[in-house]
């Protein structure tokens, strides 16, 4: 009564709990709209199947995340251009709600009770690894189907209802180290990695065991933070030992500052990489700073082969001329496995989708005939694209 | 190699990262001095100016003399704008409020940057183009020696401006006590809004050296060397500019070889160590005046 | 009127029935919107997340609201607490509620024997050095965390039993009731009037015979226990832990919470933890421009607090106030 300051935070208050009120009510409404609307039209035989994507949009993570939206809906707007999906007598058009999770863990755990609430029937995500652990437990309380583009840690696909279209991390780390001694004969190699990042300490530590197993030799294993630009040290330590290659699984950002860095100081030490470098050349303001490096990519925009450039046109249209990343391209496939598995199983219940996920063969973007096996991973080959003249090119066998 | 070319040429790593703290650092160091705040912001202002720098050099295609001079303006012009609107009507609020207010600030410039240039990483080309030097087999680029000799400039020319001239000793009139300054017939409000306006054409200096030594464009990328520049100006002593001079370079020559001899993991943890030591020995830093205080 | 300190106590009373009254009505109020579904699931979920802040906030506002000393650190605490709960429920085979009680207790214990380590050299400094020594501290936790194997360094430790959901709700709030009373009796005994002292004058209240040390580190004790216990809910409610999360932003998202709250007013900060929790879940809907609204939001409620207006009233309010008083004694 005379705690008027207090008054106005009070009303403050109530304002905002009355609009998330509103805002619940409405999007109540429009789940309700949507299954109305489904059923008036399912007499004409077609609805709508609804995908819920998570990952971040914001935040430091954001690229990834935007890419994957982008990328998920240049294949929906394809698949329903082309009549949808059809199962049985039904014919499903796609459509998807994508929510932003900053990348951390508590607001993926919202970001899919958010798409939960707005009617999702199939799970794309999360983004990123941790992220998408964070869900798990929730999608298999919910026996829904959880198919993550890119979380590539292997919890994330620990329960039968989860799978992944990207490969593992220790997958992943395996095959480079193969690649590097087998068929680029290197033996001495220098290690740099971010460690602040479960993707990039996945890699490194399967990558290091591989090479040791394998009879080669880690010469040096350097280190770097979460938002470090400066890796000068690193490379002089590095520089300073017999290395013959250094590996940097990381994202191309990182890939960027370290190899503009290492050509400043005057290093020749080739570079070989994780899937992460994709879109370097994008960020490097001289392409030579990245000539000759060699990374593990499941998807090279710049290949020249009719369903990718289809797909890096599309992209391109719809975004303002933006080339899709392998996020773009792991959501894509993403999006026509789901197709896949709803043809297969007859059926849009989640139950069943997940029963036909392991008899399904996709051909996608990020491999020719991709297949998943009871454990929820996808099984496809890994390419390698080497940087030559300033452009990807998948390494001949 | 041998063990003195590794550790001199990691020394020289650590100048190179630390001349970029310390010119960051004199400029939030200036801001604290004499408006007694933290100016959480200050990174910020760094990532305009190196995104102005960016739109007038890439896409306007202005000469680049021009398009440092319009950068600098572009950020003094910024300082004194969020200094009016947001931390000018707190000038008597508790240190905290202006504190929130700052961080508050420091969102809506990263989040504004995010929504116009989007989150992925822009690439830039130096504008500077001065070969670099070699000393037998460490290489010092051409920016790395602009960055020193910038920062060294600066740090002297700002010293002499705050001690010597009429405007600097207003300055540090509204530092030590400013009710009596005003008293004294200084523009208090003036003055505040000319250390905002110099400390944010020092932040858009210390953008255009770190976008031509880093060359990538990011809405965050103020952030953390925002943060580190902070430690840096604690360490020297808070309002001093030699000392934020000194922390600076410190802060990067203790990073660097850290993470060459120590570890790479634990080098953040070495370097805020190194704070909590200083600060222990040295409550007010290490050139910082030490003051008693009065009931 | 009654003016001796007898006419007080009935008023006194009221205001604790009227506090126990609210309590339970939330709780009640909650029950039956959680048992009957009536919530989205969206808001469901945010339950719990708000219960964590609510605390953090609350613990937060003892160490600057009352003892008036910024820090920044407040997220290594929780970290500790919520690293110590989670490894032990991990290794530990009971019922959850049992695991989880364990859990908390050893989290927030594990957590205050940081803070007496780390707060008897740093509480010396005050002021701006507190708070850059303190987001060190953070700092240097989160890099020690990252780093060491058993927390799963950047990789995160998972497989959390996630206990403190929503479905266990009644569990976690009676832990928040406790936090708030606890601090709240703290706040207005004879220790935490010493505490205010500090936070007033410290010298003055030194010439009076009141340990300014002592006093200093029990408020950051018993705040970061209350952090730490934070923590432990917070790990068992999203099931996965990772580092990153409880870097500096995080301090800084509790200490917004405490400022907005009035500094020093326990029910502001339960009020601005909840506001700001459901903030950026509210605005979802902005999607690009939720971050920037957030900031906006918060540049304009710290100008209002300290606005002219703002002041006029509480002027107004003081003179009512003392116009009051001059009354009841006449």
């Amino acid at each position: 009564m005379k705690k008027w300051g207090k008054a106005v935070s009070f009303i403050m208050a109530a304002s905002l709990v009355v609009a998330s009120l509103t805002a619940c009510s409405g999007s109540g409404e429009t789940t309700a709209d949507t299954t109305a609307a489904g059923e008036t039209s399912a007499a004409a035989g077609t609805e709508t199947f609804l995908i819920g994507g998570i990952g971040p949009l914001t935040g430091s993570a954001a690229s990834y995340g935007i890419s994957v939206e982008q990328g998920a809906w240049v294949a929906i707007d394809e698949i329903n251009a082309a009549g949808g999906v059809k199962v049985g007598d039904t014919t499903y058009m796609l459509d998807m709600v994508f929510e932003d999770d900053e990348a951390t863990e508590d607001k993926a755990i919202q970001a899919y009770n958010t798409v939960m609430d707005e009617g999702a029937q199939v799970i794309m995500g999360a983004v990123t690894s941790g992220a998408c652990i964070a869900i798990t437990p929730l999608t298999l309380q919910d026996g829904i189907l959880q198919i993550t583009p890119s979380g590539s840690a292997e919890a994330c696909i620990a329960n039968d209802n989860a799978f992944r279209i990207c490969f593992s991390d220790p997958e992943q780390g395996r095959a480079m180290a193969d690649y590097a001694i087998d068929s680029l004969g290197y033996t001495k190699i220098a290690v740099l990695y971010n460690n602040s990042d479960e993707y990039s300490t996945g890699l490194q530590t399967a990558f290091e065991e591989e090479v040791k197993a394998k009879g080669g030799e880690i010469v040096a294993s350097e280190s770097f933070g979460a938002d470090d630009v400066d890796f000068n040290t690193q490379l002089s330590s590095i520089r300073s030992t017999d290395a013959e290659v250094i590996y940097v699984p990381a994202y191309y950002q990182a890939a960027t500052y370290i190899s503009n860095q290492a050509k400043e100081m005057g290093m020749e030490i080739p570079f070989i990489g994780s899937d992460g470098w994709d879109g370097v050349l994008g960020t490097v303001t001289d392409a030579s700073t990245v000539e000759g490096a060699i990374f593990s990519s499941p998807f090279c925009a710049s290949v020249d082969d009719e369903r990718v450039q289809n797909f890096v046109k599309a992209y391109g249209e719809a975004n303002d001329g933006a080339v899709p990343d392998q996020f773009a391209a792991d959501a894509y496939d993403t999006v026509y496995t789901i197709k896949a598995a709803m043809e297969q199983a007859g059926s849009i219940e989640s139950e069943d989708m997940i029963a036909a996920m392991t008899e399904i063969t996709v051909n996608g973007l990020t491999g020719d005939a991709i297949t998943f096996d009871a454990s929820g991973a996808a099984e496809k080959d890994v390419r390698f694209v080497e940087i030559v003249d300033g452009a990807y090119q998948y390494r001949e066998e | 190699m041998s063990l003195i070319t590794g550790i001199l040429e990691q020394l020289i790593n650590g100048l190179r990262t630390g001349s970029i703290y310390a010119l960051i650092a004199i400029g939030y160091t200036m801001v604290y001095g004499i408006a007694k705040m933290i100016n959480f912001a200050h990174g910020d202002i760094i990532m305009v100016g190196a995104y102005s720098l960016y739109v007038f050099t890439a896409i306007l295609e202005l000469p680049a003399a021009a398009a440092v001079i319009l950068t600098v303006a572009v950020c003094a012009a910024l300082g004194i704008v969020v200094e009016r609107i947001a931390y000018k009507p707190l000038r008597n609020a508790p240190s905290l409020a202006v504190l929130i207010t700052a961080i508050g600030v420091s969102y809506f410039l990263q989040n504004t940057a995010l929504l116009i240039f989007k989150a992925t990483p822009i690439p830039f080309g130096s504008i500077i183009n001065i070969s670099g030097i070699r000393l037998g087999n460490i290489n010092i680029s051409g920016v790395t020696l602009v960055t020193f000799v910038a920062t060294a400039v600066m740090m002297v020319g700002l010293t002499l401006f705050v001690n010597k001239t009429r405007a600097g000793s207003a300055m540090r009139a509204v530092s030590e006590d400013r009710g009596a300054a005003s008293l004294m017939g200084i523009n208090v409000n003036k003055t505040i809004s000319m250390t905002f306006a110099i400390g944010s054409a020092l932040a858009a200096v210390a953008g255009i050296l770190y976008i031509c030594q880093y060359q990538s464009l990011q809405p965050t990328l103020g952030a953390l060397p925002g943060i580190k520049a902070f430690v840096a100006a604690v360490l020297g002593g808070i309002g001093n500019i030699p000392g934020a001079m000194l922390g600076g370079l410190l802060l990067g020559i203790i990073e660097s070889l850290s993470r060459a001899y120590i570890s790479t993991q634990l080098a953040d943890a070495i370097v805020y160590g190194v704070l909590v030591i200083v600060l222990l020995v040295r409550p007010s830093g290490l050139l910082g005046k030490q003051k008693t205080e009065k009931v | 009127m009654n003016k001796t300190s007898a006419g007080k106590t009935p008023a006194k009373y009221g205001k604790i029935v009227l506090n126990i009254l609210i309590t339970l009505a939330v709780y009640a109020v909650m029950m039956v919107v959680i048992q009957g579904g009536m919530l989205s699931r969206q808001m469901t979920s945010i339950i719990i997340p708000c219960c964590i802040n609510v605390m953090l906030a609350v613990s937060l506002c003892l160490l600057v609201g009352y003892l008036g000393e910024l820090t920044l650190g407040h997220a290594g605490f929780m970290s500790i607490g919520a690293y110590a709960g989670a490894l032990l429920t991990n290794y530990l085979d009971m019922p959850p509620v049992a695991e989880l009680l364990i859990g908390m207790l050893a989290g927030g214990i594990i957590a205050s024997v940081f803070a007496v380590v780390i707060g008897l050299p740093v509480l010396r400094l005050k002021g701006d050095y507190l708070a850059i020594v303190t987001l060190g501290f953070g700092e240097i936790i989160r890099s020690v965390i990252n780093s060491l194997e058993f927390t799963g360094g950047a990789k995160g430790l998972s497989g959390i039993g996630t206990y403190a959901t929503y479905k266990n709700f009644t569990f976690v709030y009676i832990f928040v009731i406790l936090t708030i009373l606890l601090i709240a009796n703290l706040v207005h005994s004879r220790h935490g009037r010493a505490i205010t002292a500090v936070r007033d004058n410290y010298i003055a209240a030194e010439a009076i015979g009141i340990h300014v040390g002592r006093f200093k580190t029990m408020a950051f004790v018993i705040s970061a226990f209350f952090a730490g216990l934070a923590g432990v809910i917070y790990a068992h409610n999203v099931g996965i832990l990772k580092p990153a999360n409880f870097d500096y932003n995080k301090s800084i998202e509790i200490l917004v919470m405490v400022v907005l709250g009035g500094m020093g007013n326990i029910k502001g900060s339960i009020i601005a933890a909840i506001i700001l929790t459901l903030l950026p879940e509210v605005l979802r809907s902005a999607a690009d421009y939720r971050m920037l609204l957030y900031s906006i939001v918060l540049i304009a409620m710290m100008l209002f607090n300290n606005s002219r207006f703002k002041l006029a009233i509480v002027e107004k309010r003081n003179l009512k106030k003392a116009a009051e008083i001059q009354k009841e004694g006449e």
